[in-house]
């Protein structure tokens, strides 16, 4: 299992994926995040593998 | 590690960012290099900052100013930094982004000076939104003394430019907001860089404004940056992040549309095939109490937000 979080929740997702399969599982917009695998920045087309930790990172402020 | 399918255009190594708009991508080594780069290009397009300028950050603990600070700092500019302690306690806000702000200065061997709000005025600024009614407008409360104080730390401290954190998507969605809206005198006054072209105003730069969002927040994580990553409370629901959702589906179809959107339009009021007919020029005064500049006689917007017997609009 890939294990994602995102603000605060966690998720489990299959392996093999890509990082932007995830960020579309989630519902998120890839224009508006970014993928932390085990800590390091990785692109939308990085394969998730099994026992990833992933942490998808908001990027959008404003106010 | 190693699994991603793009590789990076410099150095073959698996790729941490794509740049979609760029047709790049690069590498956690290959980025920041070139992400510096590309801000060290801005600054030069715009004639943004001098070798000997005396540079004031407006820091906020968050990805953008922390950035922008830390390519100062890398380039070789003198760069001290103002945070302000608004004295926002949700989840100890405030707190958590002072903190974030001293780190980073104190790991440099910068200068971070502190503002509270609360300490100079008596108020933080969530109570002040509250004692004028204004609960529901803490975010142009809040953009207006922190222009004041830093407007005013800048002129008063000798600095000669004030540099602040706005990056592309921030000046797109406000470019879209205020043309859906037709506001000939904003439309005017945006620019990435704002003269001091009175008395008591500082010049003003964004040297971050041709920078994605997104490419700012890839910079700071690479770069090991510890930014506060939550939002500020109040920013929930702000029409400025409806703007930038709507402006984030443009580019999802169209890659580089955010940046033609504003480069076209700052290319276009350079060239003159936009122009803004000049009204009569606002001659200003200086406020009766801080003196800085203001456009009404007597008290300047800032003061009159701290009058109790008075309605504190904006002016």
């Amino acid at each position: 299992m890939v294990v994602v979080r995102y603000r605060g929740k966690e998720y489990e997702l299959k392996p093999g994926m890509t990082a932007r399969d995830a960020i579309l599982k989630l519902g998120l917009d890839p224009e508006a995040v970014l993928v932390l695998r085990n800590g390091k920045l990785v692109d939308d087309s990085a394969i998730l593998e099994d026992g990833d930790e992933v942490t998808i990172v908001a990027v959008v402020s404003g106010g | 590690m190693g699994n991603s399918r793009m590789k990076c255009r410099k150095c073959g190594r698996p790729a941490a960012i794509n740049m979609r708009r760029h047709k790049l991508a690069l590498c956690d080594e290959c980025y920041p290099a070139w992400f510096r780069g590309q801000v060290e290009r801005t600054i030069r397009q715009f004639g943004m900052l001098a070798p000997d300028d005396r540079v004031l950050v407006a820091v906020s603990g968050g990805k953008d100013s922390l950035s922008v600070w830390d390519v100062l700092l890398r380039l070789g500019y003198h760069a001290e930094a103002l945070y302000i302690d608004l004295g926002i306690p949700d989840g100890g806000y405030s707190t958590e982004s002072k903190v974030r702000a001293l780190r980073f200065a104190e790991a440099r061997g910068a200068v971070c000076h502190v503002v509270s709000v609360r300490d100079r005025y008596g108020l933080s600024v969530p109570e002040l939104a509250m004692r004028r009614g204004r609960g529901h407008k803490v975010c142009s409360l809040c953009g207006l003394v922190k222009r004041h104080i830093m407007n005013g730390f800048a002129w008063e401290g000798g600095f000669s430019v004030l540099v602040t954190g706005h990056n592309l998507d921030d000046e797109a969605a406000v470019l879209m907001q205020n043309t859906l809206t037709w506001q000939p005198g904003y439309l005017a006054r945006q620019s990435p860089v704002l003269p001091a072209d009175s008395e008591g105003l500082a010049r003003k730069v964004k040297p971050l404004c041709l920078m994605y969002e997104r490419e700012v927040a890839a910079y700071a994580l690479v770069c090991g940056i510890d930014y506060i990553q939550d939002e500020c409370p109040h920013a929930v629901g702000a029409r400025t992040l409806f703007y930038k959702e709507i402006l984030n589906q443009l580019e999802q179809r169209s890659p580089g549309a955010k940046a033609y959107f504003f480069t076209q339009f700052l290319r276009a009021k350079q060239s003159g095939a936009i122009r803004f007919v000049e009204g009569e020029e606002v001659a200003l005064h200086a406020c009766e109490r801080c003196g800085q500049p203001t456009t009404a006689p007597g008290l300047c917007a800032f003061c009159r937000l701290w009058q109790s017997d008075t309605q504190g609009d904006e002016g």
